[in-house]
Order: structure tokens, then C-alpha cells, then sequence
């Protein structure tokens, strides 16, 4: 099932804003969360996550951030017992459901949710609760009923996830309290984006910002009950967003990232269909991408006097009878690239496959004729 | 009027439908009071602890139709914990002991469960109508129950619940003799449905004008559905994926240029954009589209769609379209009513989003819009004044910046002046919802001048109590007020007592009021059920009146505490 965070595709598989790798992945500097991939759209995020996987592992034994992490699991799951003694605001229960159920609720899932946020937060917000109201216009100096979070001596124990604050920062933030005061910086910074970037963004940028702009809108919007969005029409979008995708092999509307292997080539390629608008470019993007296995195929087989490959001669062996350009479809079946309209093609191309002449002869000629027949 | 038999009086009341007109009978004297009661059919309960099923029956023995709301509105939005309540079972047990002539039940935000869809289904014979609104509780074994054994079904609409797929036949339980339905709705099951059951159920339902598929019905058994029921007003789609070149694509075409009375689509749960121009031929005579639930469909192929629908009344639709597809729908769409633009990507900033300009776009195409649902990156006071220039006639305005502190996005200001221009110029607004940052001032705007205000939702709002003073003083018709995070305290709970027993609810989230004030209201109010509740039980251990209580929500009740409560749930 999808993580049900509406956008939040299947990148890695794991990465969600709930997760904790984020949260482990922290303290030692933003990196861990600079290549999160929540919204799936690079391909590197799956090798992130495990690299960030092991971090945690790591860091667990250091930092405890058992306690600290939220993660997402199937409704009903409970998560491992946590030390009583992590409570900061002395909530006994640490009842871990999922923070995001991946079915809706028939399970508690929403007090649970809540539940999540606000001891996830709770403890984060210990420290950072002056840096954070500091954000905010004047008339929010006070920032306790704004985040009911006020440390673990405050009798406060109104929600903790109703505040504003950046969820990922709030992720962030729950480190440092684990720590001494000296991370208290980094939280504070983190905060200190008023309006910190949408997840996707967090790649590259990390969530140690100087102040963003004021009109980055609020992934930061983790807060319960905002935006006021029915939850079955959060769940219901996300799962048929993932489930277009899953069915069109697309990773989230922002990219459309397609495996291209060649035959003989030592590894794979990936590339984003939605950079091209025309067959044209895409085949002069995988010319350039596969130059280098050309060359060598070139060699081998013998092609005399090629040791300068340039386009027009790749574009011979792509369109030529040296190699053939395919793709998956949906069906599974394998379709020469270059029959139906470009638009239909990125919808129902599953991955592309540069095929060397000898599997591609009974494709390349027939291969008008075997569509039709197949329609 | 006392010269009439009661015979003749009845007749009369017969014409008045509306329950706040007859609510106005009965008020008048005894006699109307008595006549009124005994000929009632249709009665809505807005909140099921206001009353109990026993006073409905000694008041209406003649109800035939019931509308239950349960939980509170923002249950929606996961602030309300589990298990708070709204059970049905109750109301359905003692209706069927009091042999009501139950024809019809609406629900809305109520727990319901397989027991109670049997118990309905074996009491009442002539049950008819069955429609269930952001419930849960319940799975698809219920709903065989009432197809097994309601034999003169009409109606099965099941609206945005969740419900639990047992992948039992259910569809296959209505009987072969059940030719009676006229609306059906499953869209928001998840499960396999069995296709050639559903088609024969079609086939035999001549009266059939309502059909709302789940994701799991594909296009070649809509195609085939639509062959057998032509007559379809309202269709909501399924899965809308199929390769254009094929015949069943083709014949789909030829179907829907047969649907001629069509007015209503919605759903497209699953759906390639490349398929759309399929609907195309009916799309001139729509009055209602819905494509809020259709992922992925990009802004072009939306305002494609959309030029094609001139008749539109209502729409509702995802932020990806933009702010110049939303031009677009201004354009085109000149008798449109209700708008409602969702995010497609609600924590994110993407770059299908809408903006205040699409708002004023659409206020300037659509002078005839009365209820709007509008989610969007940012708003400027300006454009909410030309907005409130434009569209004078809003019942509803519902703005929700995601953000939900931004300012004026151009000046960053708060946005009071852009509200209060709204209900200045909306002397019919009945329903408001505000968002972005915003002082006091627009709640004096708000008091000043929304008389016919019912229903406020607030967030993130206000400096003082004041703001929340200026809405009790001055709103004199609100009945449902639900706030969450503004700095309303005690002050602003206690300053006017009996006005809660005016309205249906009140609920204060996140806000500043302490368990000793609520202790206050509920002493003084012995009429409200003021519960108190958070996540963690601490209310009920926690003696300090000072504390900041996390979650109020009182109501009034003509039966006192309710006995379901769980334990989390304080009632003072």
C-alpha cells in the first residue's frame, strides 16, 4: 500500500515523512535528509534510504532515537515498546500506531495519529519552542498555545501536534533534545524556516535553511486537522495517484523515470521521459547516454575505422538494423518505440530496452505490421 | 384557522417540505403543534445526542425518513479521537422495536455496523433508502444484508466511508426479483466486484438514474453498463483506461453518444487522460462533474474537458488544473454555482497549484457562484474584494490557504479586509470557513455584518477573545462554531452562557479555555453536554483548574450525558 500521504510516492519504498531514517539521519549533518526522496522523483532515493538505514542503526545505539521515531506501519501494528522514560511530558502511552495509516481508520488509528505527532513532537519541541515563536509574527511571542509543547517539567499537555511547525524540522528537532543542549542549534536553525520546503525539495537542500521565503508553503503542515482535507479523500488520492503509477510504472507526476537497458551494456540506465516531448529527443538522449557502449560494441564486432562514433552514425545503429529501440508496456509486451502518439507512449512505457540487431530483426521490419495485428 | 378539521390543516402542512418551516408550524400553537407532529415524515436530527430515538417516536410516530449526524465536523479531520462515538445501533434497535415505518436513513459521520445494516433490513419491510455519508464501522457483509433482504430498495449510496471488504459476493445477494433500485452507489469500495452480477443487476433495473462504480469496475463492463441503462442521469466511473485502438474504446464512443441524460459525472478513480475525449459527446449537457478523486490527469487535458461543459453548475476539481485553467472554466462554465478546487498535493508546494488570481478569474466568468470550496498557495486581500464585487449571492465561502498563517501575499498584511468584504458584500452567507493571517478585526467584520452566518470554521486565528466575542455578540443565527488553535481563553467561553443553547455545537480545539472554565459552563448550563477530551487521559487525572484544556466540544441536549461515552471523554 502506499504511504498515504497525499504526493508522497514510492520512493525507496521507506521514505516518508514519518519514517525514521529522516530523524536518525540528522544530527550528523542534513545530508541524510537531502537526498529524502518523499515524493520518489530521482532514482537515488532507494539508495539513500538504506545508506540512511544504517546510519540509523547506528545511531541508535548513541542517540535512543527508537523513542523519537515515527513510523508508519500497518494499521494495527503496534510499534516495539519504547522506555517509559523517553515520555518527556510523562504521557504514558506511547501507543504507536502508525502516523499515517495506510488503511483508514477502523482501528484508532486517529487518536493514535494524534498520539504520534504529539509525543513525536513533544519532546522535540523542549528546546526549540523560543526559536520557533521567533518565526512567527509578533502577536505569536507566546508560543504555548501554539504548540502545547513546552517541555517535559510543563504541566501543557495539550496537543503537541497542533502546533505550527515544520514537520520535517520537528523530526529533526527531536534529536537534539535526546542529545545535550549543544544540537539545540540545530533544531532552532531548522525551525527557523518559517515555511520550510515541500519534501521534494529536500533534496539537495536539506533541512538546515536560512529563513526561506515566506511563500514556501507548508510542509510543515503536518499539523493535525490542516489542511482540512477529509481523510478518506487523502487516502482515496494517494492510493490511486500510487496506483496509477504502480500501473504506468511513472514514480509521481513531477517525473517519469524509466529503466533503458542495452544489450551488452555493463549496467542500466535510467532516464526521465518527461524531459522530452518528442521521439526525437528522447532517441538523441539515449544515443549520447550509450555512446560509450556503442563505441565498444563497434569495436567488437569489427565495424572498420570507427573510432570517432558521432551522432549520425549512433542514430545508424539505433534506427538502423544494428540496434532497435523498445519499449514494456503495461501488457508486459515489448513494442517498438515510435508507433503511437508521444503523449500515449510515456503513459504506457514501463521501461525501454535498446535491442542489438540480431534479437531486433523480427521487430524492426515486422514490427508495424505485428502492432496493427495486435490492435 | 381554528375553524378548519385537523384533516384539512394536514393537508395544507403537506405542502411544506422544509423542516425549518415545519419546525415554524409547530411553534405556532397547540393545535398546529399536535397536527404537525402526527402528520411528520421527513426529520432531521443534526446531532444524535440532542435527542434520543425514544422522544423522536413519542414526538413523530408517523417518521419515515431519518437524517442522524454523529460526530462532530472536524472528526473529519482526524481531531477527533477514535471510538468517540456516534454510534447508530442504538437508534436502529429502538426503531424496530417501536415498529417505525422506517423507509429511509441518512447518516452522516456516524459508526455503524453489520448488526445494525441486518437489524435494518429485517425490520423494516417497506425500507427503501439507505444513505451513508463519511461513516464507518461496517463491512460489506452489512451491506449484503440489505441488499438480501430489502426488497423494495431504492436507493444505496455510500458516500466517502470506509468500509471494510470482506470480498463477499454482496452484489450477488440482491435478488433476482430486486428490480427496484433507481440509485447505486459503491464508489468508495475497495474490493473486486463481481462484473458479470453487476451488469445483470443493471440490466434488470429499469429505473436505474444513479450509478457510482468503485475503482474495481473496468471499461469494458462500464461500456456494457452504459448499453444497458442509457437512461443513467448521474454516472460515476470507475477505471477510465483502455487503449484507444481497441474495439471496446470504439464502442464505448458509440454508447455514450446514446446517453442522453446524462447530467452528472463523476469518479474517474483510475484514469488515462488519453481516454477523456471519449466522454466529450455528453460533456455539453453536464450540469455536475466531480473529477477530485481523477489522479494524474494533467491541467491541459482538465481545460480541454471543461471547454466542452458550457451548462456546468457544478464542479469540483483538483488545484492542477491552475489558475489559467481556472480561466478557462471562467470562460466557459457561465451558469456555475458550486466550485471546489482540492489540492492534489497538500504538503507539498508543487507546481499544480491555484493562486488568488484563479479565484478572480472565476468570480469574474461566474457571476451566478453560491458555494465554493477553494484550496490554494496564497490570497491577497485585493482580490478578495474583487471577488466580493463580483459574487454577491455566496450561501458558502470556504477558503483555505495552506498555509495556514500566510498573510496577504503582495502586501502581508492579514487578510481581515479580504473576509470582511466578503461578508459585507454576501448578506446570504450562511457558511464560512477563513484561513491565512488574521487579527481580530475580521471576526469584528464578521459580527458586524454575516446575519445569516450558521456555520463558522476558524484555525490558526485571532489575537484575543475579542475575536471570538465579536462572533457570539454579534452573529445571531451561528449554530455550529468549531475553532482550533486561536488564543480564545475563558473570557470568551463564559461571557454569554445561554447562547450555546441557541446553537448545535461548539468546538474548541488548541485554544486557551482551562478545565476550570468549562467546569463554569457546564455548571451554569445544565442543558449542554460540554465534553472534554484529549489523547492521553490526562483530563481525567489532572485536578488543576488551570490547565488548558485540549479538546471541548459541548452541544446542546434535551437528554443529558450520553451514556456511550468512552473513557477518554470527560463530560463535566
Amino acid at each position: 500500500m502506499s504511504p498515504p500521504l497525499l504526493g508522497v510516492e514510492e520512493g525507496g519504498g521507506n521514505t516518508t515523512l514519518a519514517t525514521s531514517p529522516s530523524i536518525d539521519g540528522v544530527p550528523r549533518d542534513c545530508s541524510g535528509l537531502k537526498e529524502r526522496n518523499y515524493l520518489g522523483l530521482s532514482d537515488c532515493s532507494s539508495v539513500d534510504s538504506s545508506a540512511v538505514s544504517s546510519l540509523s542503526d547506528e545511531n541508535k545505539s548513541n542517540l535512543n532515537l527508537k523513542a523519537t521515531e515515527l513510523r508508519l506501519g500497518l494499521p494495527g501494528s503496534q510499534s516495539p515498546e519504547r522506555e517509559p522514560k523517553l515520555c518527556l511530558l510523562g504521557s504514558g502511552k506511547l501507543d504507536e500506531k502508525p502516523l499515517f495509516p495506510l488503511l483508514p481508520s477502523n482501528d484508532g488509528i486517529c487518536s493514535s495519529l494524534q498520539k504520534n505527532i504529539a509525543s513525536g513532537n513533544k519532546r522535540g519541541f523542549a528546546d526549540t519552542i523560543d526559536g520557533f515563536s521567533e518565526l512567527k509574527s509578533s502577536k505569536y511571542t507566546d508560543g504555548n498555545w501554539m504548540f502545547h509543547v513546552t517541555g517535559p517539567a510543563s504541566e501543557n499537555v495539550q496537543s503537541g501536534g497542533q502546533g505550527k511547525f515544520p514537520a520535517n524540522a520537528g523530526m529533526k528537532a527531536m534529536l537534539p533534545s535526546r542529545n545535550s543542549g549543544a544540537q539545540s542549534a540545530v533544531p532552532k536553525e531548522a525551525l527557523q524556516k518559517p515555511a520550510p520546503e515541500c519534501p521534494r525539495a529536500l533534496n539537495g537542500t536539506g533541512v538546515n535553511q536560512t529563513r526561506a521565503s515566506n511563500n514556501a508553503p507548508a510542509a510543515k503542515a503536518q499539523v493535525v486537522g490542516w489542511p482540512p482535507i477529509r481523510s478518506y479523500r487523502k487516502n482515496t488520492l494517494a492510493t490511486t495517484s500510487k496506483d496509477n503509477d504502480e500501473v504506468d510504472g511513472k514514480p509521481g507526476p513531477g517525473a517519469l523515470y524509466v529503466k533503458v537497458s542495452m544489450d551488452g551494456a555493463p549496467y542500466l540506465r535510467k532516464v526521465d521521459l518527461r524531459n522530452y516531448s518528442t521521439y526525437q529527443e528522447l532517441s538523441s538522449s539515449l544515443e549520447k547516454m550509450f555512446s560509450g557502449f556503442t563505441i565498444g560494441q563497434c569495436g567488437s564486432n569489427g565495424t572498420p575505422g570507427r573510432e570517432m562514433l558521432n551522432e549520425s552514425k549512433l542514430r545508424d545503429f539505433l534506427h538502423g538494423s544494428e540496434y532497435v529501440l523498445t519499449y514494456e508496456d503495461k501488457d508486459g509486451d515489448w513494442m517498438l518505440v515510435g508507433d503511437v502518439p508521444w503523449e500515449m507512449f510515456i503513459d504506457s512505457c514501463k521501461r525501454l530496452k535498446i535491442m542489438k540487431g540480431a534479437d531486433a530483426i523480427g521487430l524492426a521490419p515486422r514490427a508495424v505490421e505485428k502492432s496493427k495485428a495486435r490492435n | 384557522m381554528n375553524y378548519f378539521p385537523d384533516e384539512v390543516m394536514e393537508h395544507v402542512f403537506d405542502f411544506v417540505t422544509s423542516n425549518r418551516d415545519r419546525n415554524a408550524i409547530s411553534l405556532v400553537c397547540k393545535l398546529w403543534y399536535r397536527i404537525e407532529r402526527l402528520s411528520r415524515q421527513r426529520v432531521f436530527i443534526g446531532n444524535c445526542y440532542a435527542i434520543s430515538p425514544e422522544r423522536l417516536i413519542a414526538r413523530f410516530p408517523g417518521v419515515k425518513s431519518i437524517t442522524l449526524k454523529g460526530k462532530p465536523h472536524f472528526a473529519d479531520f482526524n481531531l477527533v479521537p477514535h471510538d468517540w462515538g456516534g454510534h447508530v445501533y442504538p437508534w436502529i434497535e429502538v426503531l424496530a422495536r417501536s415498529r417505525v415505518n422506517l423507509e429511509e436513513l441518512r447518516l452522516k459521520r456516524m459508526v455503524v455496523t453489520d448488526e445494525g445494516l441486518e437489524l435494518i433490513s429485517r425490520s423494516f419491510v417497506n425500507f427503501k433508502s439507505l444513505v451513508l455519508v463519511t461513516c464507518e464501522g461496517f463491512t460489506t457483509d452489512g451491506l449484503a444484508a440489505i441488499a438480501a433482504n430489502c426488497r423494495s430498495l431504492k436507493e444505496l449510496d455510500l458516500q466517502e466511508n470506509e468500509v471494510e471488504d470482506h470480498r463477499g459476493q454482496w452484489l450477488n445477494c440482491f435478488p433476482e426479483s430486486c428490480t427496484s433500485l433507481v440509485s447505486l452507489n459503491f464508489a468508495c469500495l475497495k474490493g473486486d466486484i463481481n462484473l458479470a452480477t453487476l451488469e445483470r443487476l443493471v440490466a434488470r433495473s429499469p429505473n436505474l438514474k444513479s450509478l457510482r462504480l468503485s475503482r474495481a469496475v473496468p471499461l469494458e463492463t462500464l461500456q456494457k453498463i452504459l448499453v444497458r441503462a442509457p437512461q443513467l442521469v448521474d454516472l460515476g466511473v470507475g477505471s477510465f483506461v483502455h487503449d484507444p485502438d481497441s474495439e471496446t474504446y470504439s464502442k464505448l464512443l458509440t454508447t455514450i453518444e446514446k446517453c442522453k441524460s446524462m447530467r452528472s459525472l463523476c469518479g474517474f478513480l483510475e484514469v488515462a487522460a488519453y481516454c477523456l475525449p471519449a466522454i466529450y459527446p455528453i460533456c455539453s449537457s453536464l450540469t455536475s462533474l466531480n473529477l477530485s478523486y481523477a489522479p494524474g490527469i494533467p491541467g491541459s487535458e482538465l481545460t480541454k474537458l471543461i471547454r466542452h461543459c458550457r451548462k456546468l453548475q457544478c464542479l469540483w476539481i483538483l488545484d492542477c488544473i491552475g489558475d489559467k485553467g481556472l480561466g478557462v472554466v471562467a470562460s466557459s462554465c457561465k451558469e456555475l454555482q458550486e466550485l471546489r478546487v482540492f489540492p492534489s498535493d497538500p504538503y507539498g508546494v508543487g507546481n499544480a497549484s491555484v493562486t488568488e488570481e484563479g479565484l478572480v478569474a472565476i468570480s469574474r466568468g461566474c457571476p451566478k457562484l453560491t458555494s465554493l470550496l477553494y484550496f490554494c498557495q496564497q490570497m491577497t486581500n485585493a482580490a478578495l474584494k474583487i471577488v466580493a464585487q463580483n459574487c454577491r449571492n455566496f450561501i458558502q465561502f470556504r477558503l483555505c490557504i495552506l498555509d495556514p498563517t500566510k498573510p496577504d501575499s503582495s502586501t502581508n498584511e492579514p487578510l481581515d479586509e479580504g473576509f470582511g468584504a466578503i461578508v459585507q458584500s454576501c448578506k446570504g452567507i450562511r457558511r464560512l470557513s477563513l484561513s491565512g493571517l488574521l487579527t481580530d478585526q475580521v471576526f469584528y467584520y464578521i459580527g458586524m455584518y454575516a446575519e445569516q452566518l450558521e456555520m463558522l470554521s476558524i484555525a490558526f486565528a485571532a489575537d484575543s477573545d475579542k475575536g471570538m466575542l465579536y462572533v457570539l455578540n454579534g452573529c445571531k443565527k451561528i449554530r455550529k462554531l468549531e475553532i482550533m488553535e486561536c488564543p480564545f481563553g475563558n473570557i470568551a467561553l463564559l461571557s454569554d452562557v445561554g447562547k450555546y443553547e441557541t446553537m448545535r455545537s461548539l468546538w474548541m480545539s488548541s485554544c486557551e479555555v482551562t478545565l476550570g472554565g468549562c467546569k463554569t459552563l457546564a455548571k451554569k448550563m445544565p442543558r449542554l453536554n460540554v465534553e472534554i477530551f484529549s489523547e492521553n487521559n490526562e483530563m481525567e487525572n489532572c485536578i488543576d483548574d488551570e490547565q488548558k484544556v485540549q479538546k471541548l466540544y459541548l452541544y446542546r441536549t434535551l437528554v443529558g450525558p450520553r451514556k456511550d461515552a468512552p473513557d477518554y471523554v470527560w463530560t463535566l
